[in-house]
């Protein structure tokens, strides 16, 4: 890529930063630059953040809805999925899928609580209710 | 202290070079990155990031660090800890002593990165150089600027947990050999990086490639799945520390330096042949990109058809390098 190539879009995703790249100069050397953004980085980063969004909304619906527990909507709101919540908390991926129900996540312990508010870096009392 | 931040491309190779410089050790980023055979290629589809393959287009995390310490004849220190007040403690007995140390994080924990890049990705590296009341001073090498960050959310993100976890690891050099990179250690360093890239197995270097490619031929163009998967794929490769086409860019930076050093014109000619396959990476994401915001049908036997040119290219290249430094 050619300096005056290096794109400088202002992707919102980036909030304003800029990166460092490298790119060639009128000489041929290879030197760095900084891009303010690139249509394809933020095409597939809002992709990202936006499948997380309905993901967190979709369960939110549920949760009013009275067919998941809370922590479903939590779960997707901090950009996770049951694998990795699994991993942050130390559960087994069945006793999560398990606790996305409300009848058994309304037989959990302070003790098992206080695991998901660590995980997900949410107060306990945060987790039992929607914002 | 007396430290210097400068931005990188590349959170690794950044906090690296900026660690060897800082001790004496003179080496930009693409030396870093070229001298540890840190560019390559790999998908791994059993290592799953939020349900979609692993892709990788360099060698996994900390190989960066540790190919540097042979050719620079180096000791490091590398530190993990059981709990997060042991690696805050140590940490903050090292910058007391004046140390300058390198820290495997997550992105996701950070308060410091733009809300849309904080995904749990746990292989993140940074700097840290001093502390002041709560808040650590923090040279995090893709960002223009130190920043800060305050005790509790760099303990969060040293200690996140899953997939790469960095359980609080820390590290720093003990000493720097030598002080300048020598020729036979680039040659080896080139001739490495050439062995990945045509090894004989199916999911690194041109052959991950093209099963990779095989991969998005068997997608459904139909499915929104198949939507998720390419979006997924550019991420990958351009987003996740600099990615495919950044990380050619680099090393071709790299080849340059290599030229001078080695007296091999020859290497010029390969570093100008890098950028243009380079160049070939961004339109394989920009076209994949449109296909993901729907301004193109989407297509996946087109994108498995580029990437298998890709492989062809990079084929070529890796084969006429390996004779450039014969």
């Amino acid at each position: 890529m050619d300096l005056d190539a290096v794109p400088q879009e202002g992707n919102a995703t980036l909030d304003g930063h800029s990166k460092l790249m490298y790119a060639r100069d009128a000489q041929g050397r290879v030197v760095a630059t900084t891009s303010r953004g690139w249509e394809a980085e933020e095409i597939v980063t809002s992709h990202a953040v936006d499948l997380c969004a309905a993901q967190a909304e979709a369960a939110k619906a549920r949760v009013q809805a009275g067919l998941a527990s809370p922590l479903e909507y939590w779960m997707y709101s901090r950009r996770m999925d049951v694998a990795l919540l699994s991993q942050t908390s130390g559960f087994w991926q069945w006793r999560v899928r398990r606790h996305l129900q409300p009848r058994h996540f309304a037989a959990l312990s302070p003790a098992q609580l206080a695991r998901y508010g660590d995980a997900l870096g949410l107060p306990v009392t945060t987790l039992q209710g929607l914002p | 202290m007396n430290f210097q931040h400068q931005q990188a491309a590349h959170c690794e190779s950044g906090v690296i070079s900026s660690l060897m410089r800082h001790h004496g050790a003179p080496m930009t980023e693409a030396m870093a990155l070229g001298l540890s055979s840190a560019l390559s290629f790999a998908y791994l589809p059993f290592i799953k990031l939020s349900g979609l393959p692993l892709i990788s287009y360099r060698m996994p995390p900390k190989a960066i660090i540790k190919g540097l310490l042979a050719p620079m004849a180096a000791r490091f220190r590398f530190e993990t800890f059981r709990s997060a007040e042991a690696g805050q403690r140590r940490l903050d007995a090292l910058l007391a002593q004046g140390c300058l140390v390198g820290l495997q994080t997550s992105v996701y924990w950070l308060p410091y990165f733009p809300p849309n890049m904080r995904f749990h990705f746990n292989a993140h590296n940074l700097l840290v150089y001093g502390k002041d009341g709560n808040d650590y001073l923090i040279s995090d090498p893709v960002f223009e600027e130190p920043v800060r960050c305050a005790s509790e959310d760099l303990a969060r993100a040293r200690f996140a947990r899953g997939v790469l976890a960095p359980k609080g690891l820390m590290y720093y050099p003990q000493a720097v050999g030598r002080k300048a990179v020598d020729a036979a250690s680039v040659t080896k360093a080139i001739r490495k990086t050439v062995r990945g890239m045509l090894a004989p197995i199916p999911i690194v270097g041109v052959r991950g490639m093209r099963t990779l490619a095989g991969r998005l031929q068997r997608l459904a163009p139909a499915d929104p799945r198949s939507v998720d998967f390419i979006g997924h794929l550019v991420r990958m490769q351009e987003e996740i520390g600099t990615g495919g086409a950044g990380f050619r860019f680099i090393y071709a930076a790299f080849l340059q330096e290599a030229a001078q050093l080695l007296d091999r014109p020859q290497l010029l000619q390969m570093s100008q042949r890098l950028i243009a396959i380079g160049d070939d990476w961004r339109a394989f994401a920009l076209k994949a990109a449109r296909m993901v915001k729907g301004r193109e049908p989407v297509d996946p036997a087109a994108l498995a058809d580029r990437l298998r040119a890709q492989a062809r290219q990079e084929e070529d290249f890796f084969r006429d390098l390996k004779a450039a430094v014969a």
